[in-house]
C-alpha cells in the first residue's frame, strides 16, 4: 500500500489529482471561512447585480447581486457532500451483492448479476431522472437515485474480483483449516478487492458530481438559493451573453474538481496495476 | 458465427424484459394515487373509480404487472399524462433527431478518437502523446451542459457563426419528414442548402456530445495501440522494413480496435444521456427535451417510456457491438 502511494506521488499528473482534491477537501471545510461573503448563500444585493468581474467581486455578481466567488466556495461542500454520499451509499449496496453473487454460483448469484444487468442497461442518467421526479424532485432525491443507478458499477467490478480470488490458493488454504466462508470473504476477500473498489470509487465521485451538477442544471436538484454550481449554470443562462461570467466560473470549478478525482483515479489505477505501472516506466 | 448473433440476441431479452417490469416498478412508486392523478383535480369519486377500472389498475399487482408486459410489448406505452397524446407516437416523432444527433457525434468520437489515440500511441511520451493525454482528461471532466453553453457564447452569440438552436433554419422552410433524419431528408428532397443548413445546426450539438466519448476513444485506442506494438509480429513486421505508419494502418490498427469497439458500444449509453444535457441547452427537438419536458409539467408516463425506448435501443446497440466484435475479431465468437 505504502509503495502504491509513493508510486503515486511520483507520477506528476496523479499527484496533480492528488492536490487538487486535497485542495478541494480544503476549501470545502473551510469554506464559511474562506468566502469573503458568506452571507451570499442566502442574502441578495439587488443594487450590486450583475457586476462584471472586478478586485472587489473576483468572478462578478450574479442577478441577486450576489458574490459568485463566494458562491462557487460555498458550492464546493455541498458538491463533495452529495459526492461522498452517492458513491459511499453505492458501495453499501454494491459491493456485499458482488461479494454474495461472486462466491458461489447458483440462483442467488444469477438474480442478483441480472437486476445489476438491468440497472446498467438504462444509462444511468435517464434512470436518476426517472427516479428523481418520481420520488419528489430535490436534493435528496437526486442524491437517492444516483445511488440507486451507481451502486451495479460496484457489483460489477466487486462480482469480477470474488470471482476471481475465490480459486485462489490461499482461499483453499483458509478453507481447509476451517475459516468461515463469511471471515474468508470479509477479512481476506474483500481487502483484496479494495483496491479495484477505490478505483471505482475515485472515478464514480468525478461521474457523480457532474451528473449531479447535471441534475440541478435540469431544475431535479438542489433549489435556490442553495449556492449549487449546476443550478446556478442554469440561472445564468438568461444573462446570456452580457453576463458572460454568471455560467463561465461555477462551470469551471466542476471542471476543476472533476478533473482532480479523474487524474488522481488514472493514477490509481496504474498503481494498483503493476502490469500497467512496468509499461508505463 | 449466425449460432452466436443468435445466442447474443436471446441472451438480451432477460435483460428487456427486466427493464419493462423496472419502469412497471418505478410507476408503482409514483406518490398518490396514479388513478386520480389522471382523472384531475376536479374528478369526483366515482369518476376516479371509473379511471381505475379503466386501466385495470383495481386488479392485483401481479396482473397489472403481466398486462403492463403484454401492453409494452405490443407497442402501447400508454397515453401521455401531459397532451393526452399516446406516449409511443410522441417518442417516434422526436427518436430520429435524437438518433441522428447521436449518431453524428459518435461517428466524431470514433474517427478522430481513433485519429487521435494512434498518434499518441506513436508518438509514446513525446509532445503528442501528452497534448492528447490532457485533451482525454480534460474532455472527461467537462459538464457537457456548460460546454454546450459556452460554445453558444462564444460562436453564436459573440462571433454570429454558427445557428444558436433547433435542427433547421424556420425561414428554408420545411422538408417532407421520410426518416425524419434531416441530413437524409433535406437531400432527398433536393435541396442542398438545407441539407448544409442542418449540418451548421448539428455543428455545435454534435460536438458537445461527442467530446467525452471522443476522449475515452482516444485513451482506449492508444493503449491498445501500445500494447499491440510490443507484440512479436509487430517486431518482425518492423525488420521486414515496414513504415511506421504503414505498420500502423495494416497491422496495428485492426489488432487494436477490438478494445475500442466494446468501449464504442459503452458509450452510445452514456451519449443518450449526454444528449438530454446537450438537447435541452440547443433546443434540439428530440427524446432528451421530451424528457425534459416530462419532468417539469410531472408526465410520468412519458418519462418512463422515454426510459423504457432508450434502455431497448442501448440493448440493441449492444448486440450490433458485440456482433460487430465478432466480425473484426472472429476468436470472440468462439469463446
Amino acid at each position: 500500500m505504502l509503495t502504491a502511494l509513493r508510486h503515486l506521488l511520483r507520477d506528476p499528473v496523479a499527484a496533480l489529482g492528488l492536490l487538487i482534491v486535497v485542495f478541494a477537501l480544503f476549501v470545502a471545510i473551510f469554506a464559511p471561512w474562506i468566502a469573503p461573503r458568506p452571507e451570499d448563500a442566502f442574502e441578495s444585493n439587488i443594487m450590486l447585480r450583475l457586476r462584471p468581474p472586478s478586485a472587489e467581486f473576483p468572478f462578478g455578481t450574479d442577478d441577486l447581486g450576489r458574490d459568485i466567488f463566494s458562491r462557487v466556495i460555498l458550492g464546493t461542500r455541498s458538491a463533495l457532500i452529495v459526492a461522498v454520499s452517492v458513491v459511499l451509499a453505492a458501495i453499501l449496496i454494491g459491493v456485499p451483492i458482488g461479494l454474495a453473487a461472486g462466491w458461489r454460483d447458483g440462483w442467488l448469484s444469477e438474480v442478483l448479476m441480472r437486476v445489476t444487468d438491468v440497472f446498467l442497461a438504462v444509462p444511468q442518467l435517464i434512470l436518476a431522472l426517472a427516479l428523481g421526479q418520481l420520488l419528489a424532485p430535490g436534493l435528496t432525491t437526486a442524491m437517492v437515485a444516483l445511488a440507486l443507478t451507481y451502486w451495479p458499477f460496484f457489483a460489477r467490478t466487486v462480482f469480477a474480483e470474488t470471482r476471481r480470488l475465490r480459486g485462489a490458493l490461499f482461499v483453499d488454504a483458509l478453507a481447509g483449516i476451517g475459516a468461515h466462508p463469511m471471515r474468508i470473504l470479509l477479512l481476506h476477500v474483500l481487502p483484496n478487492a479494495a483496491p479495484a473498489v477505490l478505483v471505482r470509487a475515485t472515478i464514480g465521485m468525478g461521474f457523480t458530481i457532474l451528473t449531479a451538477a447535471l441534475l440541478g442544471f435540469l431544475g431535479v436538484g438542489a433549489a435556490p438559493p442553495t449556492p449549487d454550481w449546476g443550478l446556478a449554470v442554469a440561472e445564468a443562462r438568461q444573462h446570456l451573453p452580457d453576463a458572460w461570467w454568471y455560467a463561465t466560473f461555477p462551470g469551471l470549478a466542476i471542471m476543476l474538481l472533476v478533473l482532480g478525482f479523474n487524474l488522481l483515479g488514472d493514477g490509481l489505477r496504474d498503481a494498483a496495476d503493476p502490469r500497467l505501472r512496468r509499461s508505463r516506466k | 458465427m449466425a449460432l452466436y448473433i443468435l445466442r447474443r440476441i436471446a441472451l438480451s431479452i432477460p435483460a428487456l424484459l427486466g427493464l419493462i417490469l423496472l419502469t412497471f416498478v418505478l410507476s408503482r412508486v409514483v406518490p398518490g394515487d396514479p388513478a386520480a392523478t389522471l382523472a384531475g383535480d376536479a374528478a369526483t369519486p366515482a369518476q376516479i373509480a371509473q379511471i381505475r377500472a379503466q386501466y385495470g389498475l383495481d386488479r392485483p399487482i401481479l396482473e397489472q404487472a403481466v398486462i403492463h408486459v403484454r401492453q409494452v410489448l405490443s407497442g402501447d406505452l400508454g397515453n401521455s399524462i401531459f397532451s393526452g397524446r399516446p406516449v409511443a407516437e410522441e417518442i417516434w416523432q422526436r427518436l430520429p433527431a435524437t438518433l441522428e444527433l447521436t449518431f453524428v457525434a459518435l461517428f466524431l468520437a470514433t474517427l478522430f478518437g481513433i485519429g487521435l489515440g494512434l498518434v499518441a500511441a506513436l508518438d509514446h511520451n513525446g509532445p503528442l502523446d501528452h497534448l492528447v493525454r490532457v485533451v482525454s482528461v480534460g474532455g472527461l471532466a467537462i459538464a457537457s451542459f456548460w460546454l454546450a453553453i459556452m460554445l453558444q457564447l462564444q460562436f453564436s452569440m459573440e462571433w454570429n457563426l454558427l445557428p444558436l438552436r433547433g435542427r433547421l433554419d424556420v425561414a428554408l422552410g420545411q422538408v417532407p419528414r421520410l426518416t425524419g433524419f434531416m441530413l437524409f431528408d433535406t437531400l432527398a428532397a433536393g435541396r442542398p442548402d438545407m441539407f448544409l443548413d442542418a449540418l451548421r445546426h448539428l455543428a455545435l450539438p454534435a460536438f458537445t456530445l461527442a467530446l467525452p466519448g471522443l476522449a475515452t476513444i482516444a485513451r482506449f485506442t492508444r493503449s491498445g495501440v501500445l500494447e499491440v506494438l510490443q507484440k512479436d509480429y509487430v517486431l518482425y513486421a518492423r525488420a521486414a522494413g515496414y513504415g511506421r505508419f504503414r505498420l500502423a494502418a495494416i497491422y496495428v490498427l485492426r489488432n487494436a480496435v477490438t478494445v475500442t469497439v466494446t468501449q464504442v458500444g459503452l458509450l452510445f449509453g452514456a451519449l443518450v444521456s449526454g444528449a438530454v444535457a446537450v438537447e435541452a441547452v440547443f433546443d434540439w427537438p428530440g427524446l432528451g427535451t421530451y424528457a425534459v419536458q416530462a419532468i417539469l409539467s410531472a408526465d410520468y408516463k412519458a418519462l418512463l417510456a422515454v426510459t423504457l425506448v432508450i434502455g431497448v435501443v442501448y440493448a440493441v446497440v449492444n448486440v450490433a457491438v458485440d456482433v460487430a466484435q465478432a466480425v473484426i475479431d472472429p476468436r470472440v465468437a468462439d469463446q
